[in-house]
């Protein structure tokens, strides 16, 4: 955990940051957003005291931090830039072991380390451990980059804007692997951004500041949903609605239990059943339960048979896991408006329409 | 055709002077990278610093060497030194701080700031920074500093022979003296021929001593 108490900043006459308060709960990603000047990066080097604060206290775990050694500490704990900083002179496998070298790990343990982290980002340790910085695409060295902070373990993670200068492709790519790789890690994460949709991938609170106050500090669907000021809400930018879509899962939005009829049903019990529900159509599942086609109540209603003579193929379906914006991106793709949610093995789960997912939306703008 | 014959007939005499003439910039260059190097990480900490000790670097090197052995002897023979090795190599190693200064403060201000902040971030101390980061990197433009100074004191030395520090200047001198046409080939073709030599395995050296991972493009 990392707590800030009134930490503020001033060069000369100029305050870059100004009596901070908030804490960061152990295992989150928080990412310090806002316009360049607005102090979010000086906050972040406090933390490591590359920039020492004025005033104010900063505590990792309960511990203030003035009174540690400031080499100590930011070996205890990781620091990822935008420019990367890898060291040319030496290969990836002793850019790995920075720390660990500085620290006094054998070298053994150290060297079994970077290769299980190169593991990690998915890089061949066989291949990359003896190659030289130069000799990485920009993707690559940001991988090595991240690696090489949590080469020692450290609890703590400090990323000034890591994924600026990696081209928009790779970014989500790299931005994608990280996720992974925190979910299994849980490090506690200060992340430095500008940028919203970054922001609102990967964090679980986010801090807005502006001109070195702290403004808003709230989980993403929070300052999307409620900015507490005009600042907050032109920040977060017009669409804010849309981008919460990306941060609700299929599962919150969709109806379960739904009804469902098999080849082998006649029309008659179809029909019925969309009739009980006041549906105009009803998925037919396999003899398993897998999302297989739709019976339209227009089609039914006139003729007789079975339905694995009329079901017509599925206008769309979505993954139960995928977030709400795949889901209205399917609906806009087929012009329809309703989806059938299945799981990953593809069994029939429910389904999900453009009115449920309003609602969904809709709920804590009628809350408050 | 005649020097030709006076260079094999004096082949141990071109020997001793070569051997001299070595010593001469060998120690005078090992002692002003000693010196040098230091001085030109210390005065990356203060611009000011850094202007003044360029500068006075800069105008010690365009004193006339004779003008410096000159003002060299009623100095060292104050300690009973005026004349011989001692002021001449006191005068090299005067003559060799310029580049080496120059091209140390150069190769460790030239040094990315962002790989100074990862190092610093990551926890090195100063020290650790210089020697794991810094060094490295600036290690090929100190050498060819070192060059510089080599090849700068091998012409220098020559001159040497003047205040009777010895060297390939002697001939060049006597044949100046005695108008020998032979002995004068010796000396200048001796003299460049041990810059050359030298250049070339100081460049083998920054090649052998640079990381791998700068020479790539």
């Amino acid at each position: 955990m990392i707590r800030l108490e009134q930490v503020s900043k001033h060069f000369g006459t100029m305050v870059a940051v100004d009596r901070i308060d908030m804490e960061v709960p152990t295992g989150a990603v928080c990412v310090l957003l806002g316009p360049s000047g607005c102090g979010k990066t000086t906050t972040m080097k406090m933390i490591n005291r590359l920039i020492p604060p004025t005033s104010g206290k900063i505590f990792l775990d309960g511990k203030d931090t003035t009174g540690v050694d400031e080499v100590s500490l930011r070996r205890s704990i990781g620091y990822v830039i935008q420019q990367i900083g890898l060291f040319p002179n030496m290969t990836v496998e002793d850019n790995i072991c920075v720390v660990p070298d500085l620290l006094g790990w054998p070298r053994a343990k150290s060297r079994k380390r970077a290769s299980q982290l190169l593991d990690m980002v998915n890089l061949d340790p066989s291949v990359f451990l003896k190659r030289y910085p130069k000799q990485l695409s920009g993707g690559q060295q940001q991988r090595v980059g991240v690696v090489r902070a949590l080469a020692a373990d450290p609890p703590v993670l400090l990323m000034d804007e890591p994924f600026g200068a990696i081209d928009p492709i790779n970014r989500e790519v790299i931005q994608d692997e990280f996720m992974k790789l925190q979910a299994e890690l849980k490090k506690t994460i200060v992340f430095v951004s500008h940028d919203i949709d970054e922001a609102v991938k990967m964090a679980t609170r986010i801090a807005i500041f502006r001109d070195g106050k702290l403004i808003q500090y709230d989980t993403p669907d929070n300052i999307l949903a409620h900015p507490v000021d005009a600042f907050v809400s032109e920040f977060v930018g017009s669409d804010r609605t849309l981008k919460r879509l990306r941060l609700i899962k299929v599962t919150d939005a969709m109806m379960s239990d739904p009804p469902r009829v098999k080849a082998e049903d006649t029309l008659e019990t179809a029909v019925r059943l969309m009739d009980e529900h006041g549906h105009v159509s009803v998925v037919m599942v396999g003899p398993r339960g897998r999302a297989r086609g739709v019976v339209r109540h227009e089609v039914a209603r006139d003729l007789k048979g079975l339905v694995g003579e009329h079901q017509e193929p599925l206008p769309g379906i979505v993954n139960i896991k995928d977030d709400l914006r795949s889901a209205v991106s399917q609906m806009f793709t087929h012009g329809v408006t309703w989806l059938a949610c299945v799981d990953d093995d593809g069994f029939y789960k429910g389904y999900i329409t453009q009115k449920s997912i309003t609602q969904v939306l809709g709920t804590t703008y009628r809350d408050r | 055709m005649e020097t030709i014959a006076f260079i094999m007939a004096n082949l141990p005499v071109i020997g001793q002077r070569m051997l001299e003439h070595v010593s001469l910039v060998g120690v005078s260059v090992g002692v002003a990278i000693l010196t040098g190097v230091p001085i030109g990480i210390l005065i990356t900490q203060s611009r000011a610093w850094a202007d003044r000790v360029l500068y006075v670097a800069s105008v010690i090197i365009t004193i006339p060497s004779i003008a410096l052995f000159g003002i060299l002897i009623p100095v060292l023979s104050l300690i009973g030194q005026g004349i011989g090795y001692l002021p001449a190599v006191i005068a090299l190693i005067l003559y060799a701080q310029l580049p080496i200064i120059r091209n140390t403060y150069t190769a460790i201000m030239n040094v990315d700031p962002a790989l100074r902040e990862a190092a610093r971030g990551m926890g090195m101390t100063t020290l650790e920074r210089l020697r794991r980061v810094e060094l490295p990197l600036a290690l090929p433009v100190i050498i060819n500093g070192v060059r510089s100074a080599v090849v700068l004191n091998i012409a220098i030395g020559a001159i040497a022979t003047y205040i009777g520090a010895g060297g390939l200047g002697t001939f060049i001198s006597r044949g100046i003296s005695q108008t020998d046409i032979r002995q004068l080939l010796t000396g200048a073709l001796s003299v460049s021929l041990l810059a050359i030599i030298a250049d070339y395995a100081l460049l083998g050296a920054q090649r052998l001593m640079t990381s791998p991972g700068l020479r790539l493009r």
